[in-house]
C-alpha cells in the first residue's frame, strides 16, 4: 500500500466513525420511508423528472452552457460538480426558470419536465416554482420571525389548513425543530448561519414541492452545519427529487447517487460551460470515462 | 405527535406533478391580483410623466411666441422687449454660488452622519431631526433669516445674500441624500480598506465617495434644481432693481429668471406675460441640460469601472 491509499483510507474510516457517531448522539430525524402517495401514486420510483435535451444557455451573446443532455430521475439526489464557471449554477437556475430574470437570458433546447416543455408557451413561470424549490448558496432568510419565514408561502398560496403543524413539520424535516421549538417568534436573523441555511430549506420544503434545487447550499457554513444538511438530503430524497450545485467533491461523493461534472471546454474561442461526464456517483469518482473526469475528481486541477 | 392521527405532511403531494404547467390551486386568483397592482403602478407612473408632459407642453404653448435666439442671446430694452441674457447668466452665477456653499457643506454632513459619528451616536440623531426640519423650512422664512442677517448690515440687497438663502434651502437636501447613498455602499468595503490601515479618511475620499457618486450627484442635481427656481428668497434679498443688464458683481442685485418671471406676469402689458412664459420654458431647459449633463458624465466615469 502507498502512503496515499493509506490516507485514503483513513480518511474513509474517519469519516464512518463521523456518521456512527451522529447517528448515535443526535435526535432521531422522522425519517420519511416511502415515497408519497396520492397525486404523486402514479409516479414510480425513479421515474424521469426531468428530461433535459441539448440545453444551450446565453447571456446576451455569450454562450455560458453549450448543449447538456441528461436525465434527472426521482427520489434521487443528483449532484453538479464541476470547477468555477463552468455553468453549474446557470444549469440548476434554469430548471426552475430562475435566470428569466436575468437580461440577455435565452435557453435553446428542451427542458422537459414530468414530459412538459418547461420553456413551454402553456408553462406558467410561478408555477413552475411552485412544484420546483430553490434554495440560495448564502442564507436569505425574510427579516420576519422563524414562525413566519416558514407560513409566509403556505398562506399566500391558500395552504391554511393546520399551519402550526405544517411549519412544525417542516422544521423537523429540516432538523431544526429542537433549536428553535421556544423561540419561533424571534427574528430568523438571529439564527446562526448553519441554522438560517436548514431554515431557508425548511421553507423550500414547506409547500411541499416535488423538486428541491439547492445552489452550494453549504459553502457558506462550517464544516459541522455541513454536515447536518448532508444528513439531510440522505432524508429529504424519499419525498423530494433533489438536485444540488457543489464544488466540494467530497460532498457530491457522501450524499449523491448520480453526479453530473461540468467544465470549461476550451478548444473554441470562447470558453462555455460543458457537461462532460454523467453517471452514477460511484462511477464517476471511482472509473470515469472522461480523463477530464479523472483528473478533476482526483484533485488534479479545479 | 398529537395531531399526526389526520394524514401527516409530506406523506402525500398537494398537487399532481405529472399536469401540464399551467396554474394551479389558488394561482389563477393570484395571478389576477398581481395583474392588477402591475396595471395600476404602470397607470400610476403613466401619469406622473404625463404631469410633466403636459406641464412642459403648457408651458412651451404659452411662451413660444416669445422664445427666439435673441429672447436667449440679448439683455432686454424697455418693458417688454428685448432678450433675457442677462437673467439667465444671473441665475447661473446665483445658483452656483449657492451650491459651491451647500454641496460641500451637505456632503460633508452625509460623511459625517455615516463614516464619522459612530453608529449609535446621539448627536447625529439630533442633526438628522434638524436638516429634516430644516427641508420643510418655508422658503420665504428662509429669505426672511438672510435678510437680517446679511442684507441689513450690508444695507444692500445682493446677489450673494440670495445665493446663501438659496444654500440653506439645497443643505438638508444635499446632506440628506448623500447620508442615503453612503449608507448603500456595503460595510465589506469599509472593512476591507481598513484591514489594509490605510486611515478613514483616504477610505472615505478614494474608495467610499467613488462608490457612491451616482448618488451624491443626482443629490446636487435635485438640489441645484430645486434651488435654480427659488424665488421667494430671492424677492427678499435679491433687488428687484438690477433686472436690466448683466452684473457679474455677486454683491450688487443680480437679475434672476424667476424673478423676471414674477415681474413680466404682474405687468398689464400681454406681450410681457408672454414672455413669462417664454422665461419659464427657458429655466426648465436648463435645468433638464444641467440633469442630462451631470447623467452623461456619471455614466462616463461609470463604463470606465466596468471591467
Amino acid at each position: 500500500m502507498t502512503d496515499w491509499d493509506r490516507t485514503a483510507s483513513q480518511i474513509r474510516r474517519a469519516e464512518e466513525a463521523r456518521r456512527r457517531i451522529r447517528i448515535r448522539t443526535e435526535p432521531v430525524l422522522p425519517v420519511i420511508t416511502a415515497p408519497p402517495t396520492g397525486n404523486g401514486a402514479a409516479l414510480q420510483e425513479h421515474a424521469v423528472v426531468f428530461d433535459i435535451r441539448n440545453m444551450t444557455v446565453f447571456y446576451g451573446a455569450s454562450r455560458a452552457l453549450a448543449g447538456a443532455s441528461l436525465k434527472i430521475y426521482r427520489n434521487q439526489v443528483t449532484a453538479v460538480i464541476g470547477p468555477s464557471g463552468c455553468g453549474k449554477s446557470t444549469f440548476i437556475r434554469s430548471l426552475n426558470r430562475m435566470n428569466d430574470s436575468i437580461p440577455g437570458f435565452r435557453i435553446e433546447g428542451e427542458v422537459l419536465y414530468h414530459g412538459h416543455d418547461l420553456y413551454g408557451a402553456r408553462a406558467n413561470r410561478v408555477e413552475v416554482r411552485r412544484r420546483i424549490g430553490m434554495v440560495f448558496q448564502k442564507p436569505n432568510p425574510f427579516p420576519k420571525s422563524i414562525y413566519d419565514n416558514i407560513a409566509w408561502a403556505s398562506r399566500n398560496l391558500g395552504m391554511k389548513d393546520r399551519l402550526d403543524e405544517r411549519v412544525e413539520q417542516a422544521l423537523r424535516q429540516a432538523a431544526l425543530w429542537d433549536e428553535v421549538k421556544d423561540r419561533l417568534k424571534d427574528s430568523a436573523l438571529s439564527l446562526s448561519g448553519g441554522q438560517q441555511q436548514r431554515l431557508c430549506i425548511a421553507r423550500a420544503i414547506a409547500i411541499e414541492p416535488d423538486v428541491l434545487l439547492l445552489d452550494e447550499p453549504a459553502s457558506a457554513l462550517d464544516p459541522v452545519a455541513t454536515a447536518s444538511i448532508e444528513d439531510l438530503m440522505h432524508n429529504l430524497k424519499h419525498r423530494f427529487t433533489i438536485v444540488i450545485v457543489t464544488h466540494n467533491m467530497q460532498q457530491a461523493a457522501r450524499v449523491a447517487d448520480r453526479t453530473a461534472f461540468f467544465s470549461l471546454d476550451t478548444t473554441g474561442p470562447a470558453r462555455v460551460g460543458t457537461l462532460i461526464e454523467y453517471g452514477d456517483t460511484e462511477t464517476i469518482f471511482r472509473s470515469a470515462a472522461d480523463p477530464r473526469t479523472r483528473d478533476y475528481v482526483a484533485g488534479k486541477f479545479g | 405527535m398529537s395531531a399526526t392521527s389526520e394524514t401527516a405532511f409530506f406523506d402525500t403531494m398537494p398537487f399532481d406533478p405529472t399536469a401540464p404547467l399551467t396554474p394551479s390551486g389558488n394561482l389563477r386568483r393570484r395571478a389576477a391580483v398581481s395583474r392588477t397592482v402591475q396595471v395600476s403602478a404602470t397607470v400610476a407612473a403613466l401619469f406622473a410623466v404625463a404631469v410633466l408632459v403636459i406641464v412642459l407642453f403648457g408651458v412651451a404653448k404659452r411662451g413660444a411666441a416669445a422664445l427666439s435666439l435673441s429672447f436667449i442671446f440679448e439683455n432686454p430694452s424697455g418693458l417688454a422687449s428685448g432678450g433675457i441674457f442677462n437673467a439667465i447668466i444671473g441665475t447661473v452665477e446665483i445658483v452656483i454660488a449657492g451650491a459651491l456653499i451647500a454641496l460641500p457643506l451637505g456632503i460633508l454632513t452625509g460623511l459625517y452622519l455615516t463614516e464619522f459619528s459612530g453608529a449609535r451616536s446621539r448627536t447625529a440623531r439630533l442633526l438628522k431631526l434638524a436638516l429634516d426640519m430644516m427641508a420643510g423650512l418655508p422658503t420665504i422664512v428662509v429669505g426672511l433669516f438672510v435678510y437680517g442677517l446679511i442684507v441689513i448690515p450690508q444695507h444692500r440687497e445682493s446677489g450673494f445674500a440670495g445665493a446663501v438663502a438659496l444654500s440653506i434651502v439645497m443643505l438638508p437636501i444635499m446632506a440628506r441624500t448623500s447620508q442615503e447613498v453612503l449608507l448603500l455602499v456595503p460595510n465589506s468595503l469599509r472593512e476591507a480598506a481598513d484591514a489594509l490601515g490605510v486611515s478613514r479618511w483616504r477610505t472615505v475620499l478614494s474608495v467610499i465617495i467613488p462608490a457612491a457618486t451616482a448618488g451624491i450627484v443626482t443629490g446636487a442635481i435635485l438640489a441645484t434644481a430645486r434651488a435654480a427656481g427659488e424665488t421667494a428668497p430671492l424677492l427678499i434679498c435679491n433687488s428687484l432693481y438690477a433686472q436690466d443688464s448683466t452684473s457679474l458683481n455677486l454683491f450688487h442685485g443680480v437679475p434672476s429668471i424667476s424673478m423676471f418671471i414674477y415681474q413680466s406676469y404682474d405687468l398689464p402689458l400681454p406681450d410681457a406675460v408672454t414672455r413669462a412664459w417664454g422665461a419659464a420654458f427657458v429655466l426648465m431647459m436648463l435645468i433638464l441640460i444641467a440633469n442630462i449633463g451631470a447623467r452623461l458624465l456619471l455614466a462616463r466615469s461609470r463604463a470606465k469601472m466596468r471591467r
